[in-house]
């Protein structure tokens, strides 16, 4: 077990190293500068110069890159040139806004999921696993952007159960908060729920094909109970894996969700930084998401060995 | 204010409740398409930071009304001495600042030499250019000393980058403004609002507002969404023209449709090959039907221009007729140059809507006279970098918003590269004249000249469209600068 962690830390160490290095790089050969971007087009040039010094993007390149690092590795991501404020206090408050509605998404699609894929597993071939089939593929081919438009439509214009948008922030309350992030939660959860159901089901009807559970079964448990005791933890792998790339996919890729629904999220300050030059913004943002991403591949890897013995003896 | 509450209070003795039933509402919840990046109005050019702390949350000597005309702001009033080359502004007594101290002569030497400073990042340094020094006379009276007379100035210093601070408060201008405005800064939830509330000590006559907050929606659908939902109770500058016909229908909402200082023009590159031939720009103007490109790209919101100079300037002329579209004229004066169907342009394309929607119209209609282009879309990010500081480029379409920005010609190093003498020495001697018919006279000169040169193709005035719930009064309807001046605004019952 402490092999398989020690292997799994070091490619976690590299992985940042290396996404850092190519994070920068491309950043930095993007055409155009924040300064000209904050000044605009009456500017003189000694005036766009002068902000770049009080940024400090007169430095090389080189220098930048290390002083950006070790500011990263003392937990310092530097001030972003045009809000002029930390960077770590921006991403901890998007995150602020991202984390909760990815937990929430992810909540949501997994209650959905579960029950969804146990009853069409268990009734194959029949009419709720029909069911379960059209519905799910119906919520993967919608686009998530598309559905919530109709959330819109629906609770924020028509009956005006929910705000069209915005969070009011956690301070005001966790019930006003967790309101507003529903509708958005809940389109962000379809497509995911669906994608995760029919995994389940097909991995579940793999395993119950398997010798094993036909013996389980021989030795006089209902199907119910080898569903449930036998063959659900061994269907858990592909779900895992499916679950964490969610995950990630729900924390960095709400971008077009948080538009609609004009969220302060992590995605749109994103974008907005790209839009504005505002590279250090974007490079420390790109860099938690890739630390994030590479934590939970490692978390879920864990769960991997917590599942399967097999793995633990780190092959 | 339904029959039933009005009779209910009628009635009752007790008015306590009704008081507060009856009384209009006293907050505001405006959307705006972009955030501002800081709220410092005089370290960056984002036309967001204005529209939030103009005139609301700072002031300067002067200051912009709603129909553009330049009123007093922290200066009472004043006296031109030294023919026009010495300005003493008396300034208001028993100002203070958000933070309690006092507004005092010493902060308007500290503004304007900091804005003219030689480590300045002052977006518009260029309107102090011409200051020689800033005199204290008393605490309650400064004198501007110019290098040369400027009939410029008092206009300068309106714009939100003059405004004044004080030297204690000014470097976190930035994320906690103080300044000496009928509103203070309260709350930013950075990607979301930003709310200001009444200040209680404002030196003038007190706002009828007590809160308005700003809440920034980039995605038009979302921004009409919110509307609906009532989740905003205006957009000043509502994003999606496609949708203003439903809106206007709708009792709730009012559409206010005004003016901006957005002359928006086809720039061409006076100094590329083919566009160095004024035969060739002059063909170009008139290959392009710019009603059809209003229509098409901005839903009929705009109004067409014939030169570099916004329609509801005292001075305007219409000289649209110099470049009426006449495509048969183009191609005649493209066989002149050498050029018939032999003709292939870049056209840079940034992002707002009148630039991508009118691109591919004016792509279109210059086909139609054997004009061939290359679009390429760029982000703002990139057309500063190569269309504006690069200047690698042929046509592109941008909204030029300052006000009263026709001296852009007059300068040669300028992206669209003009250059004639006889235009650089008019706008000198108007910047030194100081007779208002002799500057009359020169400015419908000025247009003249760069539309007979056919400097670029003049499109059209960018329509400010303006949606808000119809018992708001007092939003301004045109957009003489960039900003939402609230001082005016409040809530009918």
């Amino acid at each position: 077990m402490l092999v398989y962690l020690f292997k799994r830390l070091s490619s976690l160490v590299i992985t940042l190293l290396v996404a850092s290095l190519v994070v920068f790089t491309v950043i930095e050969v993007v055409p155009g500068d924040p300064a000209s971007y904050m000044l605009g087009m009456n500017a003189s040039p000694e005036t766009v110069a002068a902000l770049k010094a009080e940024l400090g993007l007169d430095q090389g390149r080189v220098a930048r890159y290390f002083g950006w690092l070790g500011g990263m590795l003392q937990g310092d991501f530097g001030i972003s040139y045009t809000y002029r404020t930390p960077v770590a206090e921006m991403v901890a408050e998007r995150l602020m806004v991202s984390l909760p509605l990815a937990i929430y998404a992810l909540s949501l699609a997994i209650a959905l999921a579960f029950p969804a894929g146990l009853l069409a597993a268990s009734r194959r071939g029949g009419a709720a696993d029909s069911i379960v089939m059209a519905i799910t593929q119906l919520g993967v081919a919608i686009p998530n952007f598309w559905f919530a438009m109709w959330l819109v439509l629906l609770f924020a214009i028509n009956w005006q159960w929910f705000s069209a948008g915005g969070f009011p922030g956690w301070e005001v309350g966790l019930f006003a908060g967790l309101k507003a992030l529903t509708l958005p939660a809940v389109a962000l959860a379809l497509p995911q729920a669906s994608i995760l159901a029919r995994v389940l089901r097909s991995s579940l009807l793999d395993v119950l094909n398997e010798d094993y559970l036909r013996t389980a079964r021989a030795k006089g448990l209902t199907r119910r109970q080898a569903l449930w005791r036998h063959a659900l933890r061994n269907a858990m792998i592909p779900v895992l894996t499916i679950i964490g790339l969610q995950f990630s996919f729900l924390l960095a890729g709400a971008i077009i969700i948080e538009n609609v629904f004009f969220l302060p999220g992590l995605g749109r300050l994103i974008f907005q930084s790209i839009a504005q030059r505002d590279l250090i913004v974007v490079e420390s943002v790109i860099m938690l998401l890739v630390f994030a991403v590479v934590m939970v591949t490692f978390l879920v890897d864990l769960a991997y060995a917590w599942v399967d013995p097999r793995m633990r003896r780190g092959r | 204010m339904n029959l039933f509450t009005r009779s209910a209070c009628s009635l009752v003795i007790a008015t306590a409740f009704c008081s507060t039933a009856l009384a209009a509402k006293t907050d505001i919840t405006l959307g705006m398409a972009l955030e501002p990046p800081n709220l410092d109005p005089t370290g960056g050019a984002a036309a967001a930071i204005d529209e939030v702390v103009y005139a609301n949350i700072y002031e300067g000597l002067t200051r912009f009304g709603a129909d553009g005309s330049v009123n007093p702001g922290l200066a009472s009033s004043w006296l031109i001495e030294q023919e026009g080359k010495r300005y003493v502004f008396k300034l208001r007594t028993g100002v203070k600042y958000h933070d309690g101290a006092d507004f005092t002569a010493a902060d308007v030497k500290f503004s304007l030499d900091r804005a003219r400073g030689e480590d300045s990042t002052n977006a518009q340094k260029g309107l102090f250019a011409n200051i020689a020094d800033v005199e204290v006379i008393d605490d309650a009276t400064v004198a501007i000393n110019l290098e040369n007379p400027d009939g410029n100035l008092l206009f300068n210093l309106a714009w939100g980058d003059a405004i004044i601070l004080d030297e204690a408060s000014a470097d976190s201008a930035a994320t906690s403004p103080v300044g000496t405005g009928p509103f203070k800064f309260s709350n930013w939830v950075q990607g979301d609002r930003i709310e200001i509330e009444r200040n209680p000590d404002y030196w003038g006559e007190a706002v009828a507002l007590e809160k308005a907050t700003f809440k920034f929606i980039s995605d038009p659908t979302a921004a009409f969404a919110a509307l609906m939902a009532g989740d905003v109770d205006a957009f000043p500058n509502y994003p999606a023209p496609e949708n203003l016909p439903q809106l206007e229908a709708d009792p709730r909402f009012s559409v206010v449709l005004g003016s901006t200082e957005g002359e928006t023009i086809l720039s061409m590159n006076n100094q590329s090959e083919a566009l160095s031939d004024v035969r060739v720009r002059r063909a170009i103007s008139h290959a392009i039907d710019r009603q059809a490109i209003i229509d098409g790209a901005m839903f009929g919101y705009g109004t067409p221009i014939g030169s570099h100079f916004a329609p509801h300037h005292p001075s305007y002329i219409d000289l649209t007729g110099n470049s009426e579209y006449n495509p048969e004229m183009a191609r005649l004066l493209l066989k002149e140059a050498g050029l018939e169907n032999d003709l292939t342009l870049s056209l840079k394309l940034p992002p707002p809507a009148y630039a991508r929607r009118g691109g591919e119209i004016i792509a279109a209609q210059l086909r139609e006279v054997g004009v061939e282009t290359n679009i390429e879309n760029v982000e703002w990010a990139q057309w500063l970098e190569q269309v504006f500081r690069g200047k690698d480029f042929d046509l592109t379409i941008v909204s030029h918003t300052e006000p009263m920005d026709i001296g852009i010609y007059a300068r040669d190093d300028y992206y669209f590269q003009y250059n004639n003498p006889n235009f650089v020495g008019l706008m000198e001697a108007f910047n030194v004249e100081t007779n208002p018919e002799q500057r009359d006279v020169m400015l419908k000169q000025a247009q003249t000249l760069i539309s007979e040169d056919y400097v670029n193709g003049f499109l059209f005035q960018l329509a400010k469209t303006g949606v808000a719930n119809t018992k708001i009064q007092g939003l301004w309807e045109n957009q003489p600068t960039q900003a939402n001046d609230l001082t005016g605004v409040s809530w009918t019952d």
